[in-house]
């Protein structure tokens, strides 16, 4: 007997609902498995990890925190992957985001008005939106690949960050540690209800561009553009679209909201600039942004997936005493079960009983 | 997924809250919040043996939960809110780089109790801890001196701050008291814990043509370096003689766990006050692992220094010592103010390094 994969005639419908809930129940079954054979009781472990989370109010400020930045940049990711732009290198637009916007608040730390945290925020798009630009000009100007430019862009990025905090930019005050000053409190993302939590105005970007560009892909000449285009250049020429037009307008938007996430991460979380300013949400999103089907509003349910698995390792760890390094397993699962899955969209599984087969044709 | 989490936390309340029945018997919760590794071999697996002798000795009235691998910035502020929100009634924040985090939270939270490792923010509810390592790292330089061919030492440093710089200060006045022409060598790995970045920093101090090994960063990663290489070094934080048996003279050990029996004892007894402590070697919140690969004369003379500076007759910055440009600091006899040595800024005559400003 053997198990092949069969291609479908068509893309299972079925299929493309059913496979990120498939492959959540598997990752939460194999994740079960594992606490188990680390001798934790597994129900009380998959309870501390996923839904101890979500049981008091502080805490799903802290998830809307996470969730923000892997929102915010998976939107712009997916817009770039529909139209088959594979912009690897947001945690680079992230970080230059992250730098351009903090220009004001570093430079000028006495200019007290309403209207730096604006400046900054737009300050912020626009660098992400100039970084990405670089992988599309080469692009469109000299055919690379997006992906090894765009990607490698990354630690360009990270290491000039590294260098402005521990040079130009430290804070003479602060202990000799690779920080600048903390931002004046006009140049922080306040806090949506502070009352209740630390929830900062970053979700709500987050929110409204999934929502944004989820109206463009449905209802907007631009989204079909998108559409066509990724699944044809051939096809979207003859609509009279241009490709190399796409490559700018998906870098550049995919860049603009990495660098709105980096602003807004730094500004409303953080609040002065660090060596490390990000677990890898660059990295994090494009997982989001598959988990979430390249749908904006999937991925606005998968960015918060993912970033449950950032609190439930801590949440876990506290309780029951399990290693952090299981979040990162966790990610691990979800990642390969979802492209595993993914497949049952385009084939079915069929048991093929070859002794059978083969002594028919024999016979 | 809503189904299945809403499935999950049917299935995981029918079966009557784990959670609160373990612990019916409300012992009072005492945690840890760690910048590296438990395993790391240095700084945070010193701190979590204080942890398990804490455990060991007050395991029937506390549990000891701990995070580890939170990294300094949003993420430990919202650990350490977890752990104020989780129940714990007293919690150690075991990295400088913690102290801010530290202090929004104990403001938030007047009720439970804080301490933080190294730092200089209290609160009423929030207390600083803090070891003499100069004193160890004294007697190092002297061990150094006495043992090193070159006369030239390797310092891997982490952060400029300025309980970094009084360490690389008093390991060179000890080298000095041995070799008035000590040179010692200073690389900025700028991390606590990084095993990549600890290595290729004392590969570059040995290529410079040091022969002598110190670290003030918290992985063995230096010490099997200085192994491969055949030359000496000393252990950070814990006894690091695993990673180099034939390498290691002595190491400082820090010995936390007497200080979290005193203070969570403290804690029971109602007597718990936010204090400022900076004990040394004569109290025990660290000690010098055996002194190994050495002649008995240096190990003579390193003993007779450890018990002179816990008698009180050594105090490692006493004068005359001249600043790096050769200015004077000290007059011969001048002891080094308490206050002066918490915001060092600068190094003394011998270092062989430019402070990053």
């Amino acid at each position: 007997m053997r198990i092949e994969l069969q291609k479908r005639a068509r893309v299972s419908t079925l299929f493309s609902v059913l496979s990120p809930l498939l492959a959540l129940a598997l990752t939460l079954l194999f994740g079960a498995i594992m606490f188990w054979l680390l001798g934790k009781n597994p129900v009380s472990a998959l309870y501390s990890f996923f839904i101890e989370p979500l049981l008091e109010v502080w805490s799903l400020h802290e998830l809307a925190i996470k969730a923000a930045p892997l929102i915010l940049i998976a939107v712009g990711l997916s817009v770039c992957y529909r139209s088959n732009n594979w912009n690897i290198g947001a945690e680079g637009q992230f970080t230059i985001g992250a730098i351009t916007g903090s220009i004001l608040p570093v430079l000028y730390p006495a200019w007290h008005s309403p209207m730096i945290l604006p400046l900054m925020l737009i300050l912020g798009m626009l660098g992400g939106a100039l970084y990405a630009g670089i992988p599309a000009l080469l692009k469109t100007r000299f055919n690379t690949n997006e992906i090894l430019t765009s990607l490698m862009l990354v630690y360009i990025a990270q290491l000039y960050l590294d260098w402005l905090v521990r040079g130009p930019w430290r804070d003479p005050q602060g202990n000799n540690f690779p920080i600048t000053k903390t931002f004046q409190i006009e140049a922080v993302v306040p806090e949506i209800l502070s009352s209740s939590g630390r929830a900062h105005w970053a979700f709500i970007f987050a929110i409204v561009a999934a929502v944004a560009l989820w109206f463009m892909m449905r209802f907007m000449l631009k989204g079909f553009e998108v559409s066509v285009l990724g699944q044809s250049e051939r096809a979207g020429r003859f609509a009279g679209f241009s490709a190399r037009r796409m490559v700018w307008f998906s870098m550049l938007l995919s860049g603009a909201l990495a660098g709105l996430a980096g602003i807004s991460e730094v500004s409303g979380s953080i609040g002065h600039l660090q060596p490390i300013i990000s677990p890898g949400y660059g990295f994090t999103a494009i997982i989001v942004a598959f988990l979430g089907r390249l749908n904006p509003l999937g991925i606005i349910a998968s960015g918060l997936v993912l970033a449950l698995t950032y609190l439930g390792g801590e949440a876990a760890q506290l309780s029951i005493g399990i290693s952090d390094k299981v979040s990162r397993v966790f990610q691990g699962l979800l990642l390969f079960f979802v492209l595993s899955c993914d497949t049952l969209i385009h084939y079915r599984i069929r048991l093929i009983f070859s002794g059978m087969k083969t002594g028919e044709v024999k016979g | 997924m809503k189904k299945l989490i809403i499935a999950l936390a049917a299935s995981a309340a029918l079966m009557g809250g784990f959670s609160t029945g373990a612990q019916a018997q409300e012992k009072k919760k005492v945690c840890f919040i760690y910048v590296g590794s438990k395993t790391d071999g240095g700084w945070t697996q010193a701190h979590d043996l204080g942890r398990q002798q804490l455990d060991k000795a007050l395991g029937t009235k506390v549990e000891t939960p701990f995070l580890e691998n939170v990294p300094e910035g949003p993420d430990a502020e919202r650990a350490i809110e977890r752990m104020a929100r989780s129940g714990c009634a007293l919690v150690f924040t075991t990295s400088f780089g913690f102290m801010d985090a530290t202090v929004k939270v104990a403001a938030k939270f007047p009720d439970v109790k804080f301490e933080h490792a190294t730092g200089f923010k209290a609160a009423p509810n929030l207390a600083t801890y803090n070891s003499r390592f100069y004193e160890g790292r004294y007697i190092q330089g002297q061990i150094a001196a006495k043992m090193s061919k070159k006369g030239v030492a390797g310092y891997i440093a982490s952060f400029p701050i300025p309980e970094v710089v009084m360490g690389i200060n008093a390991f060179e006045l000890g080298a000095k008291s041995i070799n008035p022409n000590f040179k010692l060598k200073v690389v900025w790995a700028n991390t606590w814990f990084d095993p990549g970045k600890e290595a290729d920093a004392a590969k570059a101090l040995i290529d410079q043509g040091v022969d002598i090994l110190t670290q003030h960063t918290d992985t063995t990663a230096p010490m099997q370096v200085a192994s491969e290489r055949g030359i000496l070094a000393f252990g950070q934080a814990s006894d690091m003689i695993a990673a180099g048996p034939k390498t290691q003279l002595t190491a400082i050990v820090d010995t936390w766990g007497a200080y979290y029996i005193k203070r969570t004892q403290a804690l029971l007894d109602g007597t718990w006050k936010s204090e400022q402590i900076w004990d040394g070697l004569k109290d025990g919140i660290l000690t010098m692992a055996p002194y190994t690969n050495m002649p008995d004369d240096v190990k003579a003379m390193a003993e007779e220094t450890e018990a002179k500076i816990k008698s009180g007759e050594l105090h490692p910055f006493t004068g005359p010592i001249n600043k790096q440009d050769g200015s004077a600091w000290l007059k011969a006899g001048e002891k080094a103010q308490d206050g002066v040595l918490l915001g060092m800024n600068f190094y003394i005559e011998g270092v062989d390094d430019k402070l990053p400003q």
